[in-house]
């Protein structure tokens, strides 16, 4: 079996922060998209959002879920934005 | 003269702008820097703290965002609707922390030479800024309670992917 094993940093904001607990982490993962990213944290930490209203950043760029992750990214989980 | 000179290539280059700030919204001061001798018109929209979402009794607001990417994305805002509505120049500042109700948590104004431009970017810009922007909302409510806002509502909800 393939295995896509990565040590990438995630940050949690607003919603997220409080469910986890924790502003940031450094977890090994096997993960090819940012949508295994946050599927890995969302079992993590028990969250229940639909991925479809978050957004996603990676090392500070607006991304998309099925953006590629690589060893030693920073992904950012931004939980529904409500600016305004 | 020389000074002059440079002010005024400084005038005709400068760039629109979104800001995140902890302090109150100076309203005035930020009207008074889109002055402009080519603007027939100004537009602004202020956002105000309200005292109710949904029936619940809201007593404050806390605005979190991650302003790298509020300010990288606003431009590309700023951008878009400069495009669409020519418009000469346009600033944007949105609040963060705890507020209070009635205050401002986000101002945007736009100079432009005719009306119809300020009034459609002004109404892109607080739109996209609404969907787009790394920035939340939590409400706290006269019960005690808090809840972000948009978050719980999907999950409760359960609006698929």
């Amino acid at each position: 079996m393939k295995t896509d094993m990565k040590t990438i940093t995630v940050r949690y904001f607003a919603m997220f922060r409080e469910h986890a607990g924790i502003a940031e982490e450094i977890l090994s993962l096997n993960a090819t998209t940012a949508h295994d990213v946050f599927e890995f944290t969302r079992e993590r930490h028990g969250s229940t959002e639909p991925n479809g209203h978050c957004k996603v950043a990676i090392n500070d760029q607006m991304a998309d879920w099925d953006s590629p992750v690589y060893d030693g990214d920073t992904v950012l989980l931004f939980p529904p934005v409500a600016g305004g | 003269m020389t000074v002059i000179r440079f002010c005024c290539f400084l005038r005709s280059q400068v760039a629109d702008v979104i800001e995140v700030t902890e302090s109150p919204i100076d309203t005035a001061s930020l009207q008074r820097s889109l002055a402009n001798p080519a603007a027939g018109g100004f537009c602004a929209f202020e956002g105000w703290v309200r005292n109710e979402n949904e029936g619940h009794v809201v007593e404050r607001l806390e605005y979190e965002a991650y302003e790298p990417l509020v300010v990288a994305e606003g431009e590309k805002v700023l951008a878009e609707a400069k495009q669409r509505f020519p418009y000469l120049e346009a600033r944007c500042v949105h609040r963060v922390g705890l507020l209070d109700l009635g205050e401002c948590a986000v101002w945007i104004g736009v100079a432009s030479a005719h009306r119809d431009e300020a009034f459609k970017a002004c109404r892109y810009i607080i739109d996209q800024i609404k969907v787009r922007l790394p920035i939340w909302k939590k409400e706290h409510y006269a019960n005690g309670d808090s809840g972000w806002v948009n978050c719980e509502r999907c999950a409760a909800h359960g609006i698929a992917d």
